[in-house]
């Protein structure tokens, strides 16, 4: 059964109302160009519960980074309000942790002592710190590389770094943005099923932003999908595909469903986007 | 197989083929001088040049020598390092510093400190010290320059990374900062060696005081052409040394690259 909801009343009620750990409430980020003002961020409101795996999914340029640097408090000067189990974000806040599109981890520290950063931090002696991080190494599958650095890994090894780092630091909410974009499909499935697997181990509340259509329906329990330009609500989707899951799903037809259904959603969007992008290729040329 | 690809792989390759291609280029110029295509009243024959070194070395007091233009190289260098990523820290901290400073500051990298020498003599008198602050002074750019080249190329996301872990502006530069511009900062670190090895030396022939420079400027004096050269490659051996040693603290440093 696919349940949709477009209306965005509904949602900021059910927003105030929820017992969420998560609150976005009515965020608007603008951001001043010399072409004028864009509006990356509009009306977006939503509540995630408690070890809920939500997404949000978009075409690229729709404000998806911004949001998450918004609930991460990375980025100020925006309307609206989030709240963490109930406290106002003002800056980065100790529940939130996050793991970033971009490769992230320390090129001069190994495996140990990239995920034993925040521990480090934290005041934690070495002895501790590097035990609790093995746990964490091992969750994410990299047992046996506690010692290499960066460059000796793939990318997809890397990422898992970055989110071992971030997981080391017992965030209530892990906030990743594009985490396997710049990994090849095989790669990211076979990392789904990681990131499955931990958030089953854990509890983990999980927030991620993606435009991969494939990668938010095989993780998530709720999608939001948004617009392009202003980047809105366009659709709030429940996945109601049986958990535990593995990459196996992809292959069902309830799976290809919600695909189908996202997809119709985001094809609009997404060739919206792209016309905007072509016009201003044309546009710069033009000027040179 | 052939032979030279078999040599490409051994460990010592690059330093064996380096030396080789020295010892060629020694005896291309002992063959051009011993038919006098150059003039060997000005360059001397590098077997002359061998044989000048015993004598310049049990003579002229070499390692003695060697010893001290070492020592004002190393003080130098010392406070080249501290004050110069001191001061490239701030410049980059302080924005309006940095844009006020910047470019008098890489233009005094290329002026030509070594003159300013009668100056540095007033102020520390005709010793060591005068030696060491004009290799420092002329250092001192270059270290600045890629300290905050290094520091202000760290990628936005390692700095976003310590900002979600909520570090404090002292663990921000100590932990992400600082580490990220190493592999520049030491750049600069040869670079600023380089410019105080030439004003030390340079200095220290100029003042006829102590040192390398001193028995460069007495050798030229007496047309010991083939001492003054053999000195020479004592000041070589200096940078030699210096190279080494920040190769090696670097690789402490940032054991990964
Ligand atoms: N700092 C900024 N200054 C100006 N415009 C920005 C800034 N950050 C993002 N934008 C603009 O906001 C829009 C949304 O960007 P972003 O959130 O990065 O999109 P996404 O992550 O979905 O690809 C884009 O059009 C982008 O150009
Ligand atoms: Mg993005």
């Amino acid at each position: 059964m696919v349940v949709a909801s477009t209306a965005r009343t509904d949602l900021s009620l059910q927003a105030k109302n929820a017992d969420g750990i998560l609150v976005v409430d009515d965020i608007v980020k603008q951001f001043p160009t010399p072409e004028g003002i864009i509006t990356a961020v509009d009306h977006i409101s939503f509540a995630v519960a408690p070890g809920e795996f939500f997404s949000v999914i978009g075409p690229s340029g729709c404000g998806k980074s911004t949001l998450f640097n918004v609930i991460g408090g990375l980025l100020d000067g925006y309307d609206g309000r989030v709240t963490v189990a109930g406290d106002i974000v003002r800056g980065p806040h100790a529940s939130i942790g996050m793991v970033f599109q971009e490769e992230s981890t320390f090129p001069w520290r190994t495996v140990s002592e990239n995920v034993a950063f925040p521990l480090e931090i934290a005041g934690m002696s070495k002895r501790v710190r590097l035990d609790r991080a093995r746990h964490f190494i091992s969750l994410v599958g990299l047992d046996g590389f506690e010692n290499r650095y960066p460059a000796e890994l793939s990318g997809g090894m890397r990422q898992r770094v970055s989110m071992a780092r971030t997981l080391a630091s017992e965030p209530k909410i892990l906030l990743m943005d594009e985490p396997f974009a710049a990994l090849d499909e095989q790669t990211r499935l076979l990392l789904g099923d990681k990131v499955l697997q931990i958030q089953q181990q854990l509890k983990q509340t999980m927030l991620l932003i993606t435009h991969n259509i494939t990668e938010a329906v095989q993780l998530s329990d709720r999608i939001l999908v948004m617009t392009y330009r202003p980047g809105k609500i366009k659709r709030v989707v429940d996945i109601d595909l049986p958990r535990p899951r593995t990459s196996e799903i992809v292959g069902s037809d309830a799976f290809g469903h919600y695909v189908a259904q996202i997809w119709s959603d985001l094809r609009e969007e997404a060739s919206r986007g792209l016309r905007d992008d072509e016009s201003r290729t044309l546009h710069a040329g033009a000027r040179r | 197989m052939s032979g030279l690809s078999a040599i490409a792989k051994l460990r010592y390759a690059p330093a064996i083929v380096g030396i080789a291609a020295l010892a060629l280029a020694l005896l291309v110029m002992e063959f051009l001088i011993r038919v006098d295509v150059l003039n060997r009243f000005i360059i001397p024959m590098p077997t002359q040049i061998f044989e000048a070194f015993e004598r310049v070395i049990v003579e002229e007091d070499v390692p003695a020598r060697f010893l001290l233009t070492t020592r004002e190289a190393a003080t130098a260098m010392a406070l080249l390092t501290v004050t110069g990523v001191a001061i490239g820290a701030l410049l980059h901290r302080v924005t309006i510093l940095r844009l006020a400073c910047e470019t008098w500051i890489a233009a005094f990298a290329s002026a030509p400190i070594v003159l300013m020498y009668p100056l540095f003599l007033v102020i520390f008198g005709r010793n060591s010290t005068t030696i060491i602050m004009m290799g420092f002074i002329a250092g001192l750019p270059p270290v600045i320059l890629k300290t905050i080249e290094g520091l202000a190329s760290t990628r936005r996301v390692l700095i976003d990374v310590g900002r979600s872990f909520n570090l404090t502006q002292r663990q921000l530069f100590w932990k992400i900062l600082f580490p990220a511009a190493l592999p520049t900062i030491f750049v600069g670190l040869r670079l600023g060696l380089i410019f105080a090895l030439i004003n030390i030396v340079g200095v220290e022939f100029l003042i006829n005081f102590g040192g390398l420079g001193q028995l460069i400027n007495d050798l030229a004096e007496r047309y010991d052409l083939a001492g003054t050269y053999a000195a020479i490659v004592f000041v070589i051996l200096v940078s030699v040394l210096f190279f080494a040693l920040t190769e090696r603290v670097e690789r402490w440093l940032r054991p990964a690259d």
